[in-house]
């Protein structure tokens, strides 16, 4: 095994499935020769040749067309579109498109893509090029949404998505990518998607969390731990589709719950969450479920980030709210 | 035979005025321009080169945030600028920061946008500008929308916008000069082709021959420009103008230039994708270097007045930083308030919150 960031799985999953898989092309603006601006495709092009990782001209919307066209002609897109605040030049082909086919085809056409990018916040990048626009994916039924928290679950779920016979929207957290080390198995491995991790286990609260608040929950539980609390922590690693059985299970068990996002709050993938469990627990709860997030205003100004941005603190001051409710 | 692609390309030579060593080499083009003018047009490209080389030093010391190199642009994007009035209206790229600032931005809003503070953003009256553009391509479709106000209303105003050689892949960059063409609308689309869009060169972004012929589908009128000859882009640029000015619709001018820095001060290194080589024959092409020869001939420029004008620049520099750091931080309550124009009951409440968590 070997110590990889969470940039260095990804690459690795890359080279994978290239070498697994011809019909695998990489695709997108300044992944070839530069290896994406955060060389996520680090010699990708050298190893594996232009006719399967190439630059494209710049244009999100040809970068979902060309995926979309590919993939009829049976081959497996795995495009980037280079920030995810970019996204909405692409909106068509992906939501729009892709994540119609399979019912327009009358189920004969598959798409199988897995649109790459980074997204999230918190590395002072200028505007535009932080923002948690997961929310936007999960609402279009007939996309996965996939995000990793470590570099473990970074490799299995990017191989599981490049083998997935659906779109999925896979996306990178910036913060995430160069930020900790993990064991990374060599040898390929996959992690199904659609299916929740407890990541740490407890009898109190139940954390819910995705992406980079992962490591936030994990670290509010070792707070509380403190104060002879303990907090059970889920890691989602699937946004789209949701694995309620997971949820609910640990709600039941602990009957508080605190939903983290680093998304704002309207119309956001915590509201979903606290919707399932309040439907489908609501009598083993000892407290309202409640929400961490960012407050609803475009993405904050590097400036002000670290205030805008939830932490470990929001979510020990919550669970407190619905450990003393 | 000829394809098409070739046939269009050659009705798009490059225009130039002064050759690399400074000479007039299309006397008929020479445009009429006193000598105070020649000269002030010589200060702000020194002016510019100087405030580049200080806003990256800034940068590194972490006192200013985004910023894009544009050292090598300085005759694509001050000629073009000099051709304009007080009343146009500028849509730049995040490259274009010079001319907001020849257009009246002052110089410590500039420094604020760079560290993303909403006042950078605040123009100010009478300058007619939109913040710089971060969405490649965007801009391309809101001038056309800018230059039909003012098409509508009988202005004789015009809208300049400007691009990359990568931009000229987006769909919008299309759609803009399709829209301002079919609406005859007063606007001037420029693409600065300084050969890459960060590590991507310009002949994996299109099979043209030139960028130029890419004004022939949309039917309104195209140049290629020498964009280090600040004098052709100034041409060039004016004569767009008067064209829109009297109803003959948009241009489109594609200015061969280069960056000589890296695409940002975000980590981006141009060895990775460029050569020493290259680097060295655009360098040789200096829009500065050339002017200065064609001043120098005409015995209207000199080094210490070069250096009173890199002095000033300098001061003017230290100065707008210390501005810009006496401009209170911006804080998330500032974010909230501006979100709308009056709040509505979420963030009302976030507000409360925030304000608290602020005053701790
Ligand atoms: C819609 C969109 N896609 C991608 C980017 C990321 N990006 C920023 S600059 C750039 C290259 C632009 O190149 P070019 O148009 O040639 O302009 P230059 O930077 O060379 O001035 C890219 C891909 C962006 N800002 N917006
Ligand atoms: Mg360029």
């Amino acid at each position: 095994m070997a110590q990889m960031t969470m940039i260095q799985a990804i690459t690795d999953a890359l080279r994978v499935e290239l070498k697994n898989d011809e019909n695998v092309v990489l695709f997108g603006e300044d992944v070839g020769k530069n290896g994406g601006v955060f060389r996520a495709t680090e010699g990708l092009q050298d190893e594996f040749g232009e006719d399967r990782v190439f630059d494209t001209p710049l244009a999100e919307s040809g970068i979902g067309g060309l995926a979309i066209g590919l993939a009829t002609q049976g081959f497996r897109p795995v495009p980037e579109i280079q920030f995810f605040g970019f996204v909405y030049e692409v909106m068509d082909s992906i939501s729009g498109q892709m994540a119609r086919m399979r019912y327009r085809s009358g189920n004969t056409v598959n798409m199988p893509i897995t649109l790459r990018s980074p997204f999230g916040g918190g590395v002072h990048t200028p505007e535009m090029h932080a923002d948690s626009l997961e929310g936007l994916m999960a609402q279009q039924p007939g996309l996965k949404v996939v995000i990793p928290s470590n570099p473990y679950d970074a490799k299995g779920l990017l191989i599981s998505a490049i083998r997935d016979n659906d779109p999925v929207i896979y996306l990178e957290h910036m913060k995430l990518y160069r930020s900790f080390r993990d064991e990374v198995p060599e040898e390929e491995y996959t992690i199904e998607l659609g299916k929740a991790n407890v990541k740490r286990e407890g009898a109190d609260i139940t954390f819910i969390a995705y992406g980079a608040m992962v490591q936030a929950s994990l670290k509010a539980a070792e707070e509380l731990e403190k104060d002879g609390v303990s907090a059970e922590v889920i890691d989602l690693r699937t946004i789209a589709p949701l694995d309620v059985e997971t949820i609910v299970e640990s709600v039941k068990k602990t009957g508080r719950c605190v939903v983290v996002q680093e998304a704002q709050r309207v119309a956001g993938i915590a509201s979903q969450i606290v919707a399932e469990i309040q439907e489908r627990a609501i009598l083993h709860l000892e407290a309202p479920v409640l929400r961490v997030t960012a407050p609803d205003t475009i993405f904050s100004f590097p400036q002000a980030e670290d205030v805008w941005l939830p932490n470990h603190k929001d979510i020990v001051k919550k669970a407190n709210e619905a450990l003393n409710y | 035979m000829k394809r098409t692609n070739e046939k269009i390309a050659e009705q798009f030579p490059t225009f130039q005025i002064l050759n690399e060593e400074g000479k007039i080499v299309n006397e008929e083009k020479m445009p009429n321009l006193s000598d105070d003018e020649l000269k002030d047009l010589m200060t702000r490209m020194v002016y510019t080169r100087i405030l580049d080389q200080r806003s990256i030093a800034l940068n590194r010391q972490g006192r200013l945030g985004f910023y894009a190199p544009t050292a090598g642009q300085e005759a694509s994007q001050l000629g073009s600028h000099f051709a304009l009035e007080k009343d146009d209206y500028i849509l730049p790229g995040y490259r274009d920061v010079p001319q907001l600032i020849w257009h009246g931005l002052p110089l410590y809003k500039a420094f604020l946008w760079s560290r993303g503070h909403f006042v950078g953003g605040q123009m100010p009256e009478g300058v007619h500008a939109m913040v710089p553009q971060i969405i490649i391509g965007a801009q391309f479709v809101q001038a056309a929308g800018v230059a039909l106000g003012m098409k509508k209303r009988g202005e004789n105003r015009v809208a300049i916008t400007y691009t990359g050689d990568g931009g000229t892949s987006q769909g919008d960059f299309y759609e803009g000069m399709n829209f301002a063409g079919a609406f005859d609308a007063p606007a001037i689309f420029i693409a600065q082709n300084n050969r890459f869009a960060i590590s991507t060169p310009v002949e994996k972004q299109t099979k043209a021959v030139t960028l130029a012929q890419k004004a022939v589908a949309a039917g309104i009128e195209g140049i290629q420009v020498d964009g280090m000859d600040v004098l052709a882009v100034y041409v060039a640029t004016k004569e767009a103008r008067e064209r829109a000015v009297n109803g003959e619709g948009p241009t489109f001018i594609e200015t061969l230039t280069y960056r000589y820095g890296p695409h940002t001060m975000a980590g981006d290194d141009p060895t990775r994708y460029r050569t020493k080589d290259l680097d060295e024959e655009w360098e040789k092409k200096d829009p500065l270097v050339r002017f200065r020869k064609f001043l120098e001939d005409k015995g209207i420029w000199s080094e210490e007045e070069e250096n009173e004008v890199i002095e000033r620049a300098k001061e003017e520099i230290k100065a707008a930083i210390k501005e810009a750091d006496g401009v209170p931080k911006q804080k998330v309550t500032d974010l909230i308030g501006n979100m709308y124009e009056t709040l509505p009951q979420n963030l009302q409440e976030q507000m409360e919150e925030y304000k608290a968590k602020e005053s701790k």
